[in-house]
């Protein structure tokens, strides 16, 4: 582990350790990403990339992006993380993996569709889980679980059920679970507000 | 002897080889009893559904085996599993594309209320984009809830105006 810190150091100055709790993790400026990348993958042995992820921080918080790379070495079987903030807020970009792995494709893909982090240089940037026409971006933290309003994907299937995307029913908030320490009975999920749903108001409101 | 039954009635010691009833009591009759599933099998659902057509519970009883995975040969869709919104677009074209009479039943939380998943991604419910004759609840539903939901389906066709509806519509 410290010599992977090291040979990282030596060769990516602005690389710093970044506190994690299982696996060696570095942060390094955007732009020494993919060179860092490199360098593990030939120079280290990291030949499996695990994971192209990226954390949102919140619209409060800059940098707010910070795109993640999980590397699995097969013949030392270590991992390390290696993260990079992104450099704009509002238009979050990353160089693309895909020239090094070619399965970073999908993951690139799935960032961009779910957190909107473009990846420059990737061949086919576009939405995988959610449709092409989705107007939003479903894990940035302003956006809530039960969905914004939107059209359906087809306009000739729209049209015919005059149905839309809603903000699903969410009577009562999340379901959670308590805390654990109970017995399983009790342990149940519950809807965290157990006062109110969509039929009934809150006591004490309208 | 003419009987004011509406059910299908055969004595043949009285009636010989012809059989008098109702033009619906007949239709309802064969629709009911071969009432071919559309296996809209999206998710979990469907590999109960699969238990269902399978010998241990056996739809094969009521009929309804004949698993017709193409819209055109088939009665009654199964919406077995989630629906999201990306796929509704999709189940409403094969239902579209099913011929009349047609049916549908919502097996399981996910097809009946988008169940678990209160998401922006899960149709709540797939009698938002087409009609739904029964729903049947559970996470999945066990066989005996999807057989009892086809009886129930079955009772429903018994009771329609087959004839009336088809000429309203020729």
């Amino acid at each position: 582990m410290n010599d992977v810190a090291a040979a990282l150091q030596e060769r990516i100055p602005a690389a710093t350790p970044r506190p994690s709790a299982d696996h060696p993790a570095f942060n390094v400026p955007a732009a020494d990403a993919i060179a860092a990348l490199q360098f593990l993958r030939d120079a280290q042995g990291y030949d499996y990339l695990v994971d192209v992820t990226a954390i949102d921080w919140s619209a409060e918080q800059s940098p707010r992006f910070t795109v993640v790379w999980h590397l699995y070495s097969s013949t030392k079987h270590v991992y390390v993380r290696l993260a990079a903030n992104c450099a704009d807020d509002k238009e979050p970009a990353m160089p693309t993996a895909t020239g090094l792995w070619p399965g970073a494709d999908w993951h690139e893909r799935e960032c961009y569709d779910l957190l909107g982090v473009t990846f420059t240089g990737h061949p086919d940037l576009r939405r995988i889980l959610m449709w092409d026409g989705y107007p939003y971006f479903p894990l940035r933290k302003e956006f809530p679980l039960a969905g914004l309003p939107a059209e359906l994907p087809d306009l000739e299937i729209a049209a015919e059920t005059g149905t839309r995307l809603i903000s699903a029913p969410m009577a009562g908030g999340p379901f959670v679970a308590p805390a654990s320490g109970q017995p399983m009975s009790a342990a149940e999920p519950r809807a965290k507000d157990e006062a109110w749903n969509e039929d009934s108001a809150k006591p004490g409101t309208t | 002897m003419v009987s004011a039954d509406k059910e299908l009635a055969y004595n043949s010691k009285i009636e010989g080889d012809v059989v008098v009833t109702r033009a619906d009591a007949a239709i309802n009759w064969l629709r009911s009893n071969s009432m071919w599933p559309m296996p809209m099998g999206l998710a979990c659902c469907a590999i109960e559904l699969m238990a269902t057509a399978s010998s241990r519970y056996d739809i094969a009883r009521f009929g309804a085996e004949v698993m017709r995975f193409s819209p055109r040969q088939s009665d009654c869709m199964i919406v077995a599993g989630t629906v999201t919104y990306k796929m509704a677009v999709h189940v409403r074209r094969i239902w579209d594309q099913m011929a009349a009479p047609k049916w549908c039943i919502a097996m399981g939380a996910c097809a009946s209320t988008g169940g678990m998943y209160r998401s922006y991604a899960t149709l709540q419910g797939v009698d938002r984009i087409l009609p739904v004759d029964v729903y049947v609840s559970g996470c999945p539903p066990r066989p005996e809830a999807l057989l009892d939901a086809l009886l129930k389906l079955q009772n429903k066709v018994k009771r329609e105006r087959s004839l009336s509806n088809q000429l309203k519509t020729a």
